[in-house]
């Protein structure tokens, strides 16, 4: 199948806090349209490479392309689920209000009536519109990771970042989760983290690894596995779809058809 | 009560009035700022914050005192003490929060014990409780001006910017990766409150004002369904504890700010117990 053009590149990005070196000479490229996972083990670096796509946080090196410029400037073609679902227990708001939020802007003070109509199409996607008029503080976990993924969604993005959204999730949630990302793949981008790193969604279409470390010892690169049907995952994972990763397997970074960045 | 309402209606005594204004102006910073500070957890900078202020009313006291500053008035010296504090406080918070908890104690001890210290050497007797704990029937027609302004400027910027100040507030991440710019909110957050902490220490105290920063909307924070209907029942709320404060001050020959205090604690705690006895009522069943 012929990939869609680049839409994000690492050129050897390092990246380090003041307490520790995280990524070392991390190079990849993501296409348009690709369902792609990143996993690796806890503290590997994976959060902090998605906080580099969103331009939260800057390359110590390299550089970082995201749609033809800075993840700063495109970060408003993303959708982002972050990691967690638990904020402050006690905030006063509705569902349909957190999922509103995917279409603030700096300035604007109204929803106007295309908004409205974003917020309902993404309530409808994460079968949550008998949830929109209830207390965000009243949902279950896996509800609150619904939620969430309805508020990226309502942004209508290009791409959609999602931080372990099956973390503590139900397997009804995470059934339904997966439904609607079958649902956008090949229109919308999406890049789902997991910190499970032996099966991924049968969605997927490449995973990169954060894990091994790089020369220095000290930061993790990332490297691109080869996947084959699971014969042995759990049927609750991913509705019951799964690939198994091959930890074995490195993939050229360079390994597909390269095409004209956007 | 009927003592009350008659002092009220007497022209020589305009400090009553002046009282009961303060108390519905007050009001609505409470409640609007309050259900800031609450949601945004941000309680104990306020704290540091309103202590740190003794620090700024001692040097324009001590400067004033002694000729250096003739007529330095203590709220300029406390808005100035007020403002630096925030400006500390905000960027320890944002660029090194694992210190925060630190900076926000040492913010809080040294801005009184510069009060303190200030105080000691200013000629003259210097009562560092009434200001710690205020005095609301000694409110100005200017503290009333100054708090109308304030009020206005925090209504009109919550209007404007309501759903950048939810977003915010309720996911910092995620508003920033919106497009909105979360340390220019907080800072603007931190600024206006350091203000009104200077201003509404005036009414109930120093050491007072936080628990009407958070009380009045931790009681709306019960019922509310978001952010403006907990900011317009704790603006509510503030209301009914100041004027209960006040007439129950006046009528029992105690102080005011105490009243208020103890009114909306009161308040507060039977809301939490009501709240605590229906969770485990839901649980049992």
């Amino acid at each position: 199948m012929a990939k869609g053009p680049i839409i994000l590149e690492f050129d050897k990005v390092d990246f380090s806090y003041p307490q520790a070196d995280v990524l070392e000479h991390a190079s990849l490229h993501v296409h348009q349209g690709e369902f792609i996972a990143l996993v690796g083990p806890n503290g590997a670096g994976k959060s902090t490479l998605l906080k580099l796509i969103l331009g939260l946080i800057q390359p110590t090196k390299g550089s970082i392309d995201l749609y033809g410029t800075t993840p700063k400037l495109a970060r408003d073609r993303i959708g982002y689920v972050p990691q967690h679902a638990d904020y402050d227990s006690n905030f006063p708001i509705s569902v349909e209000e957190v999922v509103r939020m995917g279409r603030v802007s700096p300035f604007k003070r109204t929803y106007s009536a295309i908004d409205k109509e974003a917020v309902d199409k993404a309530l409808k996607v994460m079968e949550i519109e008998d949830l929109a008029k209830r207390p965000y503080r009243a949902l279950s976990g896996g509800q609150r990771r619904r939620v969430l993924v309805a508020r990226a969604l309502s942004a209508s993005p290009e791409m959609l970042i999602l931080d372990e959204p099956t973390a503590n999730m139900d397997a009804d949630s995470e059934k339904r989760l997966f439904k609607a990302l079958g649902q956008l793949k090949g229109n919308t981008t999406v890049l789902i983290v997991t910190h499970d790193s032996t099966f991924v969604s049968s969605l997927t279409d490449r995973v990169f690894c954060v894990g091994d470390f790089g020369p220095s010892q000290k930061a993790r690169r990332v490297v691109q596995h080869n996947t084959k049907p699971a014969t042995d995952a759990p049927v609750e994972l991913f509705g019951g779809q799964a690939l198994k990763v091959l930890h074995d397997s490195e993939l050229d970074p360079a390994c597909c058809e390269q095409e004209e960045s956007v | 009560m009927s003592s009350f309402i008659a002092a009220l209606l007497n022209p020589s005594m305009p400090f009553v009035r002046n009282a009961l204004l303060a108390g519905v102006l007050s009001s609505i910073l409470f409640g609007v700022l309050g259900t800031v500070v609450t949601v945004k957890r941000i309680a104990s900078l306020a704290g540091a914050i309103s202590h740190a202020v003794l620090g700024g009313i001692g040097m324009a006291l001590y400067l004033s005192a002694s000729n250096i500053a003739p007529s330095f008035p203590p709220m300029v010296g406390a808005i100035i003490f007020a403002v630096i504090a925030a400006l500390i406080i905000g960027v320890v918070s944002m660029r090194a929060k694992q210190r925060e908890d630190t900076v926000i104690n040492a913010i809080w001890a040294i801005g009184m014990s510069i009060g303190v210290l200030f105080m000691a050497k200013t000629a003259g007797y210097t009562d560092p409780s009434s200001y710690l704990f205020g005095n609301i029937l000694l409110i100005s027609s200017t503290d009333l001006i100054l708090l109308a302004v304030l009020d206005v400027i925090v209504i009109v910027l919550v209007w404007l910017f309501y759903p950048q100040l939810e977003a915010s507030s309720f996911d910092d991440e995620y508003a920033q990766v919106r497009g909105i710019a979360t340390d220019v909110v907080f800072f603007i957050i931190l600024t206006i409150t350091a203000i009104a902490i200077v201003l509404l220490q005036t009414f109930v105290g120093i050491v007072m004002v936080i628990a009407m920063l958070t009380l009045p909307a931790g009681t709306a924070n019960f019922h509310s369904r978001n952010m403006l209907t907990m900011m317009i029942s704790s603006t509510i709320y503030a209301a009914l504890f100041s004027l209960g404060g006040l007439f129950s001050g006046w009528s029992f020959d105690l102080p005011v700010g105490a009243m208020v205090v103890v009114f909306a604690g009161f308040v507060f705690l039977t809301f939490s117990l009501v709240g605590a006895m229906k969770k485990r009522g839901g649980k049992a069943s």
